[in-house]
């Protein structure tokens, strides 16, 4: 019962950490754009949730959409203003401008906030859970979080494969230099991409929030599971980030049952695994 | 008022002007060929005509409207559909999918899904609709360039090589679907090395070397003409004049 329990909790965790991933892994396959500072954007939407819930007053579900449609505005401006000017052949500049980002981003929370570890309050909402038998309780916030993440990558892969939009996004990720001559402009799609991402980012930020405690420098370990769960999904899949993000969380929460400190080492294990085993991921597109 | 000009158009890379001070213009309905050796800067001239690269000097008009300054995309809009020698379709994609990028984003058509499938019927790639583009053999790849391209809905339909490496029965059913588009009244500029695909099509003819126009006239005068001799075929004006 003890491993299905392990199985169960990992898995719920592994919905949130193919959020963390989905931005990222989209950013990268659209402008091959490696977004360093994505934990911090994720850790910047849970402030906003904490400013909305807290500070306005707003029911948390509104909180969380408020701040959805102002990270996919932000993200599309930020995208047009300042990220387009440093996309090139070259792949350093995006990498030391997003770098510098999350370093400004992080002291400006800090600044804002304090050092202080937050919690956005989920109403009773966080603590409820469903049981199932005498041994294995399921938590309705890690539940509906991992019904949320389905939800999200199911719009994702909806808005991939059956919209314009979408089609735009894989044209540009085949060959960005020749989607213009279709009659879309480079700075859009990016914009558009990153505006997309930007959302996801909210989503799984907001829902950080209510799930645990975050300061302004948690995100860096962020952007690291995001990573993880893009490599061990493998690039270019939709769902392999679903199951890179399951298989970071379950060997989080089997690591986190031998020891309380292993639960780090035992999903950086995992990806080390599959990256030994099979580098380009285990569900990449050949 | 023509649909194209050219005004005075310089490129170089470098030392290496490849496009040197071109000027030509080109009517709404009108169908250019163009000749020239490899290297004499054919497909730079599409580059600046389809706004990928900027020139270093002259304009570049479109219906009199100077778009020097504005990027592929807007050339999109305003009607100008490009084909590439070497194919570059979306890998990742169905063939139909191809096409709706481009029914999609260019010009705005009524009917994008029921025009693409028009288009796959005509450059005759409907059987392959659902297959991934990347699957395509060399000459289906050169198809869906044309039939990327014609999706966009454009007036000015800029044709590179797309005749090479054909057999001779695949080359006349490509002069007809080119013909079918020219009298549909698609201005069309076609760079081609298949001398006779381009006498079945155009209606004029420009002879460009080392960046320069050299001769612009009728085809049939083009051709006899002693320079485009000596460049083209490689015959010696003076020989021929002895």
């Amino acid at each position: 019962m003890d491993i299905l329990n392990l199985l169960i909790q990992g898995t719920l965790l592994g919905g949130l950490y193919a959020l963390f991933a989905a931005g990222l892994a989209l950013m990268f396959g659209v402008m091959r754009f490696i977004n360093i500072a994505h934990g911090d954007f994720i850790v910047v939407s849970a402030y906003l949730l904490l400013v909305a819930v807290l500070t306005l007053g707003l029911h948390p579900l509104v909180g969380i959409a408020l701040v959805t449609g102002l990270m996919a505005g932000a993200g599309y401006l930020g995208q047009r203003v300042l990220l387009n000017r440093v996309l090139d052949e070259d792949i350093l500049p995006p990498v030391l401008v997003t770098f510098g980002l999350s370093i400004i981003l992080q002291n400006a929370l800090m600044e804002g906030f304090s050092a202080d570890s937050q919690r956005v309050p989920a109403g009773g909402f966080d603590t409820a859970s469903l049981s199932l038998g005498s041994e294995i309780a399921i938590g309705l916030l890690p539940l509906s979080m991992f019904l949320a993440a389905i939800g999200v990558l199911g719009v994702l892969h909806w808005i991939f494969f059956h919209t314009h939009l979408g089609r735009l996004l894989r044209a540009t990720a085949d060959d960005a230099a020749i989607v213009p001559l279709m009659g879309a402009s480079n700075a859009h799609t990016f914009a558009l991409a990153t505006g997309i991402a930007s959302a996801v980012v909210a989503i799984a930020g907001t829902m950080l929030a209510m799930k645990t405690n975050f300061d302004p420098t948690i995100g860096p370990s962020r952007l690291l599971f995001a990573f993880e769960a893009v490599i061990i999904g493998g690039l270019g899949n939709i769902w392999g980030v679903l199951a890179g993000g399951i298989i970071l969380g379950v060997a989080q929460a089997i690591g986190a049952q031998i020891d309380a400190g292993f639960q780090i080492l035992a999903g950086h294990i995992a990806f080390l695994v599959v990256l030994a085993l099979r580098p380009r991921g285990l569900f990449a597109k050949s | 008022m023509p649909f194209l000009t050219l005004d005075h158009v310089s490129k170089s890379y470098g030392a290496l002007k490849v496009t040197d001070d071109v000027s030509l213009s080109l009517d709404a309905t009108e169908t250019l060929g163009i000749l020239g050796p490899n290297g004499a800067g054919k497909s730079t001239l599409f580059n600046l005509i389809g706004g990928t690269q900027r020139p270093d000097a002259g304009r570049i008009l479109l219906e009199g409207v100077d778009v020097t300054a504005q990027g592929a995309a807007a050339r999109c809009h305003a009607g100008i559909g490009r084909s590439f020698q070497i194919p570059h379709p979306f890998v990742g994609m169905s063939v139909y999918e191809n096409l709706l990028v481009g029914s999609a984003f260019g010009q705005s058509g009524t009917d994008g899904a029921a025009r693409c499938r028009e288009i796959l019927e005509e450059t005759g790639l409907l059987a392959k609709a659902n297959l991934p583009a990347g699957k395509l053999t060399l000459l289906e790849r050169k198809r869906l360039e044309l039939a990327r391209a014609l999706a966009t809905h454009p007036r000015l339909l800029l044709l590179d090589e797309i005749a090479g490496g054909l057999t001779e029965a695949e080359c006349q059913s490509l002069i007809q679907t080119i013909q079918r588009i020219r009298d549909r009244g698609v201005a069309i500029i076609w760079i081609e090395h298949v001398v006779h695909a381009l006498m079945a099509v155009a209606q004029r003819l420009v002879v460009i070397d080392r960046g320069r126009i050299v001769a612009d006239g009728a085809p049939g005068q083009v051709m006899d003409l002693p320079v485009v001799q000596e460049i083209y075929l490689g015959i010696d004006a003076d020989d021929q004049a002895a």
